[in-house]
């Protein structure tokens, strides 16, 4: 394994969800990378397969749905075959997960102290005594005041930035190579998202972790990221570097996505609105996914699906882009 | 100037809510009742057809606001007035009730799972006898999801048939089904996507031009507070810090609150920046700070603002509860990059 190469690699992933009435598609075809200290930000609807996509990374696909094809590597070692045990090692030594609720991921009848501590000596060759001190450090790192004493507090002890703050020390005190941040901030307040985005930021820049950022709030990932994947219909539709995507994407519908957001520096008489709405997995439509919502959407869009190909700044899977027909 | 009848005004609307334990557990504790004061003496008027919306964090007090608005809570103290009648007195409630109406944040708790969309966008109708025959109330209803852009046909469906957007247009047809003149929005988009936020805010933008409609908006994205709004009212810790014109307030805040908060929100345009955090986090509204609430985390806190509430006083075209602005220190506090920007 090189030093060089990517941290993360998620090659031509397929996520199925076996039902009575057939198998339904959730992830079909994706494919990235994350290098070590780069924040991949993720964006899209709901149901266009963002946490689905961390899902399958950390391993905690919920049944019936299961990877049907593709492969997941983590430095290089292949992680999407491995038996249950074999993964719970991996997740929270080598891969951290922060979610949404900051109340699913801490058990309420411990202290954080102990689960930050258990955590630690499962994970670290580490003594429960030194386990502690370093327990009080990373609250210290998280901002939490008085640490020495809160360690022994319970989770409903907390506000809610404060909780959110001690499962992101939880996610970080192994010291994992890759965070899975699946809307993070979401339920936080503005003032309170700013500091644990400045925290999260922080930890990338000096410990050189990479992290996967799950959200819905595009101006997080325009402050956090470095790269954007934009996720329609369970596919990748345009993946590049945040200036091109938020700025001037390339695939119609991440250039709409974009022109939805409500500006703050300005009012507009009307909002750019994309009409409709994305499809469900039963139903999705033969070609490109976007094309009965596309303005430019042309012949081709209506039976073939594009791949993602070079669109200049940014991949984007559409067909405006097929440079072959253009020469052709 | 003699001024048109305001269609809603708040005059100083209080709303406690008793939190205290159960007595027995307060007497083996030696303490007292508990209060939460969730609304604690708000004041505004919403001129006829126009939008003010009130912005703030969790816990401001807004939502609480929205259902003293439309009677879900009694006031503890002050008045609700609509159309310059006090709600408390009125004797016509049904009356009033016809002529305001409520939009919720989650459009999947708001709608019963168990009934046909026709008969959810009817409901008023019925309750109001508004409509004497059934095909009378069919053609209402086909004319109502028309007008929210959902099809007659959709009428026959139930709700879990509808993604969030459509559900958000369904509650807005059993808003609008009584044909009402005040709507009260409580975070009508923060469930939904932003593609599909922006389509339901360009309806409710239509409507309110067609039908000529009053919106008491509640919010706590100043992006989406800015492209709806005449006024905003800005909410800490159950009062107003700032009540002013939208426009004004987004090209000079004044409150240091609305500073922060304004500082605090991620753009489009922060691509490598670093947003400046407000420190700390909102206090207790069971043990608010005394004096001014905003003062442990304001930069220009002095020792009048930890003793003495700072009342609404004018500030320009604005009302703003602060003694630096009173006191004219408010230039301490750099304006934020956004009003920066436009400046």
């Amino acid at each position: 394994m090189s030093n060089a190469g990517p941290l993360l690699e998620v090659r031509n992933l397929r996520v199925e969800f076996p039902t009575r009435r057939g198998t339904l598609v959730a992830l079909d075809d994706v494919s990235f990378d994350i290098a070590p200290g780069e924040v991949l930000g993720v964006v899209g609807e709901s149901g266009a397969g963002k946490s689905m996509t961390g899902a399958a990374i950390i391993g905690l696909l919920e049944p019936p749905g299961r990877i049907a094809r593709g492969e997941i590597r983590l430095a290089g070692r292949r992680i999407d075959n491995l038996r249950y045990e074999e993964m719970r090692r991996i997740r929270g030594r080598e891969i951290g997960a922060i979610f949404q609720d900051p109340l699913t991921t801490l058990n309420p009848l411990y202290t954080v102290g102990r689960q930050l501590i258990e955590t630690m000596t499962t994970h670290l060759p580490i003594t429960p005594a030194e386990a502690r001190r370093r327990a009080i450090g990373w609250l210290e790192m998280v901002g939490i005041p008085a640490a020495a004493q809160r360690i022994d507090s319970y989770p409903h002890e907390f506000s809610g930035g404060m909780r959110q703050r001690v499962v992101i020390a939880l996610a970080l005190c192994a010291e994992p190579r890759l965070i899975v941040a699946d809307e993070p901030t979401t339920a936080l307040d503005v003032s309170i998202q700013a500091q644990v985005i400045a925290l999260l930021k922080r930890l990338a820049r000096e410990k050189g972790t990479a992290m996967m950022l799950v959200t819905h709030d595009m101006g997080v990932i325009a402050e956090t990221a470095d790269r954007v994947a934009v996720m329609y219909a369970g596919r990748i539709v345009e993946i590049g570097p945040v200036r091109d995507v938020v700025k001037r994407a390339n695939h119609p519908y991440s250039a709409g996505l974009m022109a939805s957001i409500p500006p703050l520096d300005r009012r507009v008489e009307r909002l750019a609105q994309i009409d409709g709405a994305m499809p469900r997995l039963s139903a999705i439509p033969p070609g490109c996914a976007y094309n009965p919502r596309c303005p430019q959407a042309f012949d081709k869009c209506r039976s073939l699906r594009p791949e993602l190909m070079d669109a200049g700044t940014t991949r984007a899977a559409c067909w405006l882009y097929d440079t072959e027909a253009a020469r052709g | 100037m003699a001024e048109a009848t305001p269609m809603f005004e708040a005059r100083g609307l209080v709303r406690h809510f008793d939190v205290s334990r159960p007595l027995l557990q307060r007497l083996l504790a030696r303490e007292g009742r508990r209060t939460l004061r969730a609304v604690d003496g708000v004041s505004f008027a919403i001129p006829k057809g126009t939008t003010l919306s009130l912005v703030g964090e969790s816990g401001c007090g807004k939502s609480t606001v929205a259902r003293l608005a439309v009677g879900l809570y009694a006031p503890s103290a002050g008045s609700v007035l609509f159309d310059g009648r006090d709600l408390a007195e009125a004797r016509g409630r049904a009356d009033q009730r016809r002529r305001m109406q409520m939009i919720f944040q989650d459009p999947y708790a708001s709608l019963n799972p168990r009934w046909r969309v026709a008969d959810i966008i009817a409901e008023p109708l019925r309750a109001f006898g508004l409509v004497s025959s059934r095909g009378e109330r069919e053609s209402r209803v086909a004319e109502l999801l028309t007008q929210v852009g959902l099809s007659p046909l959709d009428g026959q469906k139930f709700p879990h048939e509808f993604s969030g957007g459509q559900r958000q247009r369904i509650s807005i047809a059993r808003a609008l089904s009584s044909k009402p003149e005040f709507l009260v929005c409580d975070e009508p988009t923060s469930a939904l996507d932003v593609s599909v936020q922006a389509q339901i805010l360009n309806l409710m933008k239509e409507l309110q031009q067609r039908f000529g409609l009053t919106y008491l908006f509640i919010s706590h994205n100043l992006a989406v507070v800015r492209q709806v709004s005449d006024r905003v009212g800005v909410m800490y810790l159950g009062r107003l810090a700032e009540l002013a014109p939208a426009e004004s307030l987004f090209r000079r805040p004044r409150h240091p609150y609305t500073r922060a908060l304004m500082e605090a929100i991620p753009d489009l345009e922060m691509t490598g920046r670093e947003r400046i955090p407000v420190g700390g986090e909102v206090p207790s509204p069971i043990t608010p700070p005394p004096g001014c609430a905003f003062h442990p985390r304001c930069p220009l806190a002095q020792e009048r603002c930890r003793r003495e509430r700072p009342e609404m006083k004018p500030a320009g075209d604005a009302l703003v509860a602060c003694h630096a602005v009173e006191e004219g220190r408010d230039d301490a506090m750099p304006m934020p990059r956004l009003a920066r920007d436009a400046a």
